[in-house]
């Protein structure tokens, strides 16, 4: 086992001042619509969890008395609100996020409170007012832009890509862009194939975005904050049917770290790593796992890009196997890259190929059962994991 | 073909005598004419030219979110006003200007057939009174966005021409620091946002930087920020959505902003007429509740009274104006093209109208400057480029370690590495050998 290592945060911006809470344990969790109970937070000993977490910081554990439950999408719209009150440059732009208070209801009552400026609800011509809010940004403010579904920034690609993503770098670093890039995005419920995208893949290979992904309302807020008070360009991926999950997160406040991964239930025989919407199919396949024996440890990655090869590595080296299960395409997705990554890095400590359970190459099909067909079910991940510690692949 | 239609030239403008009104066919001559018949006009600084302003009163105070539409061809009887064209100091200032921006693209020329420049390389040769007369009616915290014709209008803006030069030769001393090159200026100290390789896309965000001036005045409540933006963009991109979808959001807000039409007439091989269904630039402004105004581009006083007003209309908080500059330029679209598709009777009736030599001659003719004076300033800036190419050529080329350096802003974006620490603190990472 390696030494543990914790060292500190190199800058304060977001992780120094306020309480830094390390990854919240989970014992139960119930795949969506449902309370996730949580254990105390424990701060585990034997593995290292926070690689860059500033020494000596540990969080009150929060107990049936302490919080306050809180819907997920309204635990973004706190971290929105709370950011917003605290530094007036933040602005959010997109369609109806003002007087309509957000399609998700994410903005709900910010115009209200901030004025329409501030919340501003924009035409439909995501290109064009993705590359204000980039403008914007370049000039001095800090921008959320809203796409209301995650596929229509497919049409600020241009914009994204060449100034959110290169700007900083064509310029010779003197504009950065503190733009953060937010909307729903996933497999719904028979939403069509449009509404149904994952644009994690079409984005992760951009130079210069950092990508995020939320998958409860604690993260979700956390993430929410630190992206707004990040200087670089962030994409943050909300999944369009977790925005009703619920869970008590603290009343104080708390910014979490962008680059890292969330320990999500420790374990010795196999990792699991996965994000959004699929943490949730994981854990509630882990309890049958868990009943038959076995002891897996998943890690939900929450940093699409950059990975955070520490928590990911060190896991590796516990376990020896790797699961993904993502809900992105098998071609060219998170889970493609982060096999890359593992082979790349921690080679020597594989028993054997990093396996990836991914949605299929489909655009998703409006039938319900095609549709559960095209993204990976609970059932599939027990038998993949049953597979790989029975030694069959 | 479309030049009978433009023989109309109905011009909803600021101030309509400042448009020549003529069609393309007689432009030749007419802008000549237009010069002589202001200078023959010119009785000391003072001139007197009809002026149909439309009262900004009238268009600032209206209650209805669109307020600002453009003014109506037919007006009450123009008002007189007294315009002072410009002073010897002025006049000076643009001449200096223009011939930086001639003698810099000239040199480009030269220095790209040496190989000292690479890639794609669009030069602004005959454009040069759009640039001028924009550009220098500006404060200096107000903003422009260019696109990859991006050379003169960052000099017009200050950024010096060492700093530009030594970006085309690629060295660690460019404005960009070499990462940008000929498509990608930028100067914050200068308030040039870009440098823009793909067309259209400079536009959102010079609306966005003008947003953020109507922010902080109306939001922070800082009412010293008064920037305006000037977005400089082709005729192609006219064509483009994203053209269209800003002067919607900059008219619905009223920004301050004013979007600079550089109607060259050809997107590369593409002639403006076989793509463009309407021709005439400056009308679709009106479509979106802004002033649509055409103007000699080939005319440096004309583009800069225009520029004053548009700028100052900004200012004022009235919104934005569309600006369509008639302009040509002498050399291919960049320096890779054959340039075999314009006719040489076109090229020849614009060569003739060179903005550099017809101001030279107003300057000469009314007593503004001596040809001494012009030849000072000509051997100035040769002087200057000369310095511009040597201090490029002797700049370093950038290191590796510079590689990795300006892609985060904040550079934890490169995430945790297996050793738990944030690469950006692996010393191999400054060195530029690390692998992320």
């Amino acid at each position: 086992m390696a030494q543990k290592v914790l060292v500190p945060c190199s800058s304060s911006s977001s992780c120094g001042k306020v309480q830094f809470s390390p990854s919240r344990v989970h014992t139960q969790a119930i795949a969506f619509g449902g309370e996730l109970s949580q254990s105390s937070s424990r701060k585990n000993k034997s593995l290292a969890l926070k690689a860059v977490a500033a020494k000596g910081e540990t969080s009150a554990p929060v107990t049936a008395k302490s919080g306050h439950e809180i819907l997920l999408f309204d635990a973004l719209r706190e971290g929105l609100e709370e950011e917003m009150a605290r530094d007036p440059t933040v602005c959010v732009m997109g369609e109806d996020v003002g007087h309509y208070g957000g399609s998700y209801k994410v903005t709900k009552g910010l115009a209200e409170k901030f004025g329409d400026l501030r919340v501003l609800d924009t035409p439909i011509c995501e290109n064009s007012f993705t590359g204000m809010g980039i403008g914007a940004a370049m000039t001095g403010l800090r921008t959320v832009v809203e796409g209301m579904n995650m596929g229509f920034l497919l049409l600020a690609y241009n914009q994204i890509s060449n100034n959110a993503g290169m700007l900083h770098y064509t310029s010779g670093g003197q504009f950065k862009i503190p733009v953060v890039i937010r909307g729903p995005g996933g497999v719904g419920k028979q939403l069509g194939a449009e509404h149904s995208q994952r644009l994690e893949s079409y984005f992760q290979s951009v130079p210069g975005l950092q990508m995020v992904a939320c998958s409860t309302p604690y993260n979700a807020k956390g993430l929410m904050k630190a992206a707004i008070r990040s200087d670089n360009p962030v994409i943050l991926y909300e999944h369009v049917l977790l925005y009703n999950l619920k869970e008590r997160i603290p009343d104080e406040e708390y910014v979490l770290c962008l680059e890292e991964a969330e320990l999500v239930r420790p374990g010795k025989d196999i990792t699991i790593l996965t994000y959004s919407r699929m943490r949730h199919f994981v854990l509630q396949a882990a309890k049958t796992l868990v009943e038959r024996g076995y002891d897996p440890e998943i890690i939900d990655i929450r940093s699409l890009k950059p990975f955070d090869l520490f928590t990911i590595g060190n896991s590796i080296k516990k376990t020896h196997k790797v699961l993904i299960v993502e809900e992105c395409m098998r071609t060219g997705g998170i889970g493609a890259s982060l096999r890359a990554a593992i082979v790349d890095n921690f080679w020597d400590f594989l028993d054997g190929r990093p396996e990836c359970l991914s949605s299929q190459d489909v655009p998703t099909p409006y039938a319900a059962t095609l549709e559960d067909a095209t993204v990976v079910q609970p059932a599939q991940i027990i038998v993949k994991v049953e597979q790989m510690l029975q030694g069959l692949i | 073909m479309a030049a009978s239609s433009l023989a109309s030239r109905a011009v909803a403008s600021l101030s309509p005598s400042i448009s020549t009104g003529a069609s393309r066919d007689d432009a030749g001559s007419s802008s000549v004419v237009g010069f002589h018949k202001r200078s023959s006009a010119f009785t000391g600084r003072r001139v007197r030219i009809s002026s149909g302003h439309g009262s900004s009163a009238a268009h600032g105070r209206r209650s209805c979110v669109v307020a600002a539409t453009a003014a109506p061809v037919k007006e009450s009887p123009p008002k007189i006003a007294d315009i002072e064209l410009v002073t010897r100091e002025e006049g000076l200032e643009l001449y200096e200007d223009m011939i930086l921006g001639r003698c810099f693209e000239d040199m480009c020329a030269q220095m790209y057939y040496r190989s000292k420049m690479f890639g794609f390389v669009h030069l602004y040769n005959g454009q040069e009174a759009v640039s001028t007369g924009f550009v220098k009616a500006l404060k200096k915290d107000d903003y422009i966005c260019s696109t990859y014709r991006d050379h003169v209008h960052a000099l017009s803006k200050g950024v010096p021409a060492r700093q530009v030069m030594s970006e085309l030769f690629g060295k660690a001393t460019g404005c960009c620091r070499g990462q940008g090159g000929s498509m990608h200026m930028f100067s914050k100290e200068h308030r040039l946002l870009g440098g823009f390789a793909f067309i259209g896309e400079g536009i959102p965000v010079a609306t966005g930087a003008a947003f953020n001036t109507k922010y902080s005045r109306e939001v922070l409540k800082d009412l010293s920020v008064d920037a305006v933006t000037l977005a400089f963009f082709g005729d192609g991109t006219c064509n483009n959505g994203q053209f269209f979808e800003c002067l919607n959001m900059a008219a619905l807000w009223k920004l301050p902003i004013v979007y600079v039409v550089e109607n060259n007439l050809w997107a590369i091989g593409m002639d403006h007429f076989r793509a463009t269904s309407v021709p005439e630039i400056w009308k679709k402004g009106e479509a979106f509740g802004m002033p649509g105004v055409h103007v000699d581009g080939m005319d440096v006083l004309k583009v800069r009274e225009v520029a004053k007003e548009a700028i100052a209309r900004a200012r004022r908080g009235d919104g934005p104006t569309l600006v369509e500059c008639e302009t040509y330029r002498y050399r291919g679209h960049s320096l890779a093209d054959p340039d075999e598709l314009r006719k040489p009777e076109q090229k020849n009736k614009y060569a003739v109208r060179d903005p550099i030599a017809a101001f030279k001659k107003y300057l000469l003719e009314n007593g503004l400057a001596s040809e001494a004076d012009l030849k000072a300033i000509e051997k100035k800036i040769d002087e200057i480029v000369e310095d511009a190419v040597e201090f490029a050529d002797a700049s370093p080329l950038p290191p590796r370690s510079q590689l990795l350096e300006n892609v985060f802003a904040d550079p934890r974006g490169f995430g945790i590495g297996p050793d738990g620490k944030y690469r950006c603190e692996d010393p191999a990472f400054t060195a530029g050998t690390a692998e992320v």
